[in-house]
C-alpha cells in the first residue's frame, strides 16, 4: 500500500460528482497486499454465514442458548468496540472543548475511526436481532420503551453516529471541493461535538448499565451497581489506547500522506497520550478497588474465577499502567505501544467478563462462541478496515487539508 | 460562532428530557392497603398431583406440541420455545413435592423494563404480555428476566418469543386461564391479587401443619402476579434463593434518572470551558475551525 501517491485535490468543480465519485471508486495501488489475501476470503466467507442466519435463524450459526441469549456479537463487536470507539469523543474534548491544540492533527482520523466503528460494531447489532424489520420501531415513536436502557443505548448510537458524521463532514467537503459546504459543516462542528460527548458519557456507560438488572447471572466479582461508571472511565483509556495502536500503524501504512510536521509531533502526542491513559488508568484501578472492597467479596478471589479477577485487575490494568509511566518517563515509544497493546487486551477481558465469561459462570454448560460467531466478527472488522482505508486513501484525513481551504482564513 | 447559545442548550435539554423523560415504571394500581391490585394466580403445591393437564391443555391453547416427558424427582424439566410451562417433582423433607413453572407476571416486571419497544407488557389486567408485531428480537428482555422465562425460537428465520401469557386473550373476554380452569386437583386458583394473597394467608394460618409460612411470589423480585404456597421451604423446591426482595427495574432507575440531568447540566458546562479556553487562545492563530 505504501505505493499509494498522495493525490492532489486539483480536480475541478465543473467535473460532475457523479463522474468524480464513480472514478474515486475504483480500487488504488496493488491488490494483492497481505491483509488483503487474508481480509477477502474471511468477508466472503462471513457475508455466506449472515445470509445463512437470516434464512436459518441465529442459532443455525451461533452457540446461544436460552440461558444465555448474548454472545460474542454483543459482548465482543458491541460492548467492547464501541468501548475502543472511545477515543473520539475523548480526543475532541481535549481539542475542541479545551483547545488542546497539540492532538488536532490526529483529531480527524480518530473520528473517522470512531464514525466507522459505530456504524459497524453498533451495525452488528443488526445482525444479532432475531426480527430486525421491526428495528425501527423504537425510532419512529410507535413504541417508546422509555424505561429501557437499551432504548437509550439505541438512540444514542443513531444520535452519536450523526454527529461524529458532523464532525468529519468538513473532510468530506474538502474532498469533494465543496466550499461553501465545508463553510456551512465546520460552523457545526463546536455543536455536535458539544452534543456527542454528552452522549458518549451516557452511553458508554448506558453498556454497562443494560447488565444492572441481570444481578443474578453476573459473577459477583463482576456486578455491581457502579458497572456505568466503570464503563465509562475505562473507555476513557481504551479508547486513547486505540488510537495510540492505530496511530502507530497508520503512520507506516499511510507514510506518504502525512507531513513532515506531523510526523514529528507524532512521538510527542503519543507520550502526552501515555500519561492521559496512566491517569485514567489509576483513577479506574481506584475505583475497582473501592468497589471490591465494598462488596466484601474476599472469599470469592481464593477461587478460579477470584484468580482471573486478580490477573485482570493485576495484569491488565496495574501492569500497563505502570509501563506508561515508565514510559513517558524514559521517554520511550515502544513502551507506551506495548502499553496500549496490553491495555486494549485487557478492555477486551473485561468488557467479556462482565458480558460473556462472567454471565452465567455458574451454569452446568458454558457457552464458547462457534466459529461462524468468530468469522462474523472479523467480517465486521475487516470490512470496517476496508472502508476506513478507502476513505484516508481519498480523502483529507492524515494529509493536510487542500490549500483552497488555508487560502479561505 | 454561528449559533444561538441559549437556543442551542434549550434544544440540548429538551432532546435530552423528551428522549429519557423518567418513565412510568412503579405506576401500579394499589389499594389503600399498599396491595396491588389485578389478575393473578395461585399455586398450592399440596394439591398439585403432577398430572400434567396444565401442560397439555397449555400447548394445545397456544399450539405448540404436546409436553415431554413427565415429572420425576432428580430430573429438572426446563421450560423452552415448546413449552410454556412445566411441572417437576422434588424429593423433600415431607415426600414428593410437585412445582410448576411458567412466567411469574411480576408486579413490574423486569422483562418489560428492558424492552426497548414495549414488546413485553404488562396489561393493566395483570398478564405480561409478548406482541410480536413491536418485537425486534434484541433478547434483552432474556437477560434481564431474574426467572429465565422468555424463550426464543432460535431456529426460525420470522422468531417469537415464548412465554406464559396467563391466557391474556381469554381474560380480555372474560375468561380464565386454560391451566386454573382444566386442573382437576384445583391446585391453581385464579383471581385479583389481592384475594389471591387473602386466600394463602386463610389457607396457611387454618391448616399450620400443612403449609410453611411463606408465599413465594409475595415479596420475591418486587412481588409476582403467580404465586406460590407450599409444604416445605422454597428452597428445597429449586426456587433460587439469591432473588432479591426489591423489583428488578429498580435496579437501573438510577441509572435512568440521572439521563436527564446529563443532559441538561453538562453541554453548558462543555460550552463554558470551551469559552474560557478560546479566550485564553484568541491570540493564537485559530486553527480549529
Ligand atoms: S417472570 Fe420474567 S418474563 Fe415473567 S414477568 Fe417476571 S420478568 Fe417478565
Ligand atoms: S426480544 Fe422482543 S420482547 Fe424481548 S426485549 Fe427485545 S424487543 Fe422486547
Amino acid at each position: 500500500m505504501n505505493n499509494i501517491i498522495s493525490q492532489k485535490s486539483n480536480f475541478k468543480g465543473s467535473e460532475s460528482t457523479f463522474k468524480f465519485i464513480l472514478k474515486e471508486l475504483k480500487p488504488r495501488g496493488k491488490f494483492l497486499t497481505p491483509f488483503n489475501i487474508i481480509s477477502v476470503p474471511v468477508i466472503v466467507l462471513g457475508v455466506i454465514i449472515i445470509v445463512f442466519r437470516f434464512i436459518n435463524g441465529i442459532g443455525s450459526v451461533t452457540n446461544l442458548s436460552q440461558e444465555v441469549p448474548w454472545g460474542l456479537w454483543i459482548g465482543f463487536d458491541v460492548v467492547t468496540g464501541v468501548a475502543f470507539a472511545g477515543g473520539a469523543y475523548v480526543l475532541t474534548f481535549m481539542v475542541y472543548i479545551l483547545n488542546v491544540k497539540k492532538y488536532h492533527s490526529i483529531v480527524r482520523i480518530t473520528v473517522l475511526n470512531g464514525f466507522l466503528a459505530y456504524v459497524f460494531y453498533a451495525g452488528a447489532l443488526l445482525l444479532d436481532l432475531g426480527r430486525p424489520w421491526n428495528v425501527i420501531n423504537p425510532i419512529i415513536g410507535n413504541s417508546f420503551g422509555t424505561s429501557s436502557v437499551l432504548f437509550l443505548v439505541a438512540w444514542h448510537f443513531l444520535l452519536y453516529m450523526i454527529a461524529e458524521l458532523i464532525e468529519f463532514s468538513p473532510a468530506i467537503a474538502e474532498w469533494l471541493g465543496a466550499k461553501r459546504a465545508r463553510k456551512i459543516l465546520s460552523g457545526m462542528t463546536i455543536a455536535a461535538v458539544i452534543f456527542g460527548i454528552t452522549l458518549s458519557t451516557l452511553h458508554q456507560s448506558g453498556l454497562g448499565a443494560l447488565y444492572l438488572m441481570a444481578k443474578d447471572k453476573i459473577h459477583p466479582l463482576w456486578y455491581s451497581e457502579f458497572i456505568p461508571i466503570l464503563f465509562l472511565v475505562s473507555s476513557i483509556f481504551a479508547g486513547l489506547s486505540m488510537v495510540i495502536f492505530e496511530g502507530s500503524i497508520s503512520h507506516k501504512v499511510f507514510f506518504n500522506q502525512i507531513s513532515e510536521k506531523n510526523h514529528k509531533a507524532q512521538n510527542g502526542i503519543v507520550l502526552s497520550l501515555a500519561k492521559i491513559c496512566a491517569g485514567a488508568m489509576f483513577a479506574y484501578f481506584f475505583m475497582q478497588l473501592l468497589v471490591f472492597i465494598h462488596g466484601k467479596h474476599w472469599d470469592l478471589l481464593n477461587t478460579p474465577m477470584g484468580y482471573w479477577f486478580l490477573i485482570e485487575m493485576l495484569g491488565f490494568v496495574v501492569f500497563p499502567m505502570l509501563l506508561f509511566v515508565y514510559s513517558y518517563k524514559r521517554n520511550n515509544i515502544f513502551t507506551v505501544k506495548l502499553a496500549a497493546i496490553i491495555t486494549m487486551i485487557g478492555i477486551i477481558i473485561n468488557r467479556l467478563n462482565v458480558t460473556v465469561i462472567g454471565f452465567r459462570w455458574d451454569a452446568p454448560i458454558h457457552y464458547f462462541p462457534s466459529w461462524m460467531e468468530f468469522v462474523v466478527t472479523l467480517t465486521v472488522i475487516f470490512t470496517e478496515i476496508w472502508i476506513f482505508r478507502w476513505v484516508v486513501n481519498r480523502m483529507p484525513v492524515l494529509r493536510e487539508s487542500p490549500d483552497w481551504v488555508k487560502d479561505e482564513k | 460562532m454561528s449559533f444561538d447559545r441559549r437556543n442551542f442548550i434549550k434544544t440540548l435539554g429538551v432532546a435530552g428530557i423528551t428522549l429519557m423523560a423518567a418513565d412510568t415504571f412503579g405506576t401500579i394500581k394499589k389499594d389503600n392497603k399498599g396491595n396491588v391490585e389485578f389478575y393473578g394466580m395461585l399455586y398450592d403445591s399440596t394439591r398439585c398431583v403432577g398430572c400434567q393437564t396444565c401442560e397439555t391443555v397449555c400447548a394445545e391453547s397456544h399450539g405448540l406440541p404436546a409436553p415431554v416427558g413427565v415429572p420425576k424427582s432428580g430430573v429438572i424439566r426446563k421450560t423452552d420455545e415448546l413449552h410454556r410451562t412445566v411441572v417437576n417433582s422434588f424429593k423433600t423433607s415431607k415426600g414428593d413435592v410437585f412445582i410448576k413453572t411458567q412466567c411469574m407476571h411480576c408486579n413490574e416486571p423486569a422483562c418489560g423494563a428492558a424492552c426497548l419497544t414495549k414488546a413485553m407488557y404488562k396489561t393493566k389486567e395483570g398478564p405480561v404480555i409478548w406482541r410480536g408485531e413491536k418485537c425486534m428480537g434484541c433478547r434483552y428482555c432474556m437477560v434481564s428476566c431474574p426467572f429465565d422465562i422468555p424463550k426464543f425460537e432460535y431456529h426460525s428465520s420470522n422468531p417469537k418469543i415464548q412465554k406464559c401469557t396467563m391466557c391474556n386473550e381469554k381474560i380480555e373476554k372474560g375468561g380464565i386461564p386454560a391451566c386454573a380452569e382444566n386442573c382437576p386437583a384445583e391446585a391453581i386458583k385464579f383471581g385479583t391479587r389481592r384475594e389471591l394473597l387473602a386466600e394463602a394467608r386463610k389457607r396457611i394460618v387454618q391448616n399450620p401443619g400443612t403449609y410453611v409460612d411463606e408465599i413465594y411470589g409475595d415479596q420475591t423480585a418486587g412481588g409476582t402476579g403467580f404465586m406460590y404456597i407450599s409444604p416445605v421451604p422454597f428452597k428445597e423446591l429449586g426456587f433460587s434463593t439469591k432473588l432479591q426482595n426489591k423489583s428488578y427495574p429498580e435496579l437501573s432507575k438510577g441509572f435512568l434518572y440521572s439521563v436527564p440531568s446529563v443532559f441538561v447540566l453538562l453541554p453548558p458546562l462543555l460550552l463554558g470551558i470551551y469559552e474560557a479556553t478560546k479566550k485564553n487562545n484568541s491570540k493564537e492563530s485559530d486553527e480549529n475551525e
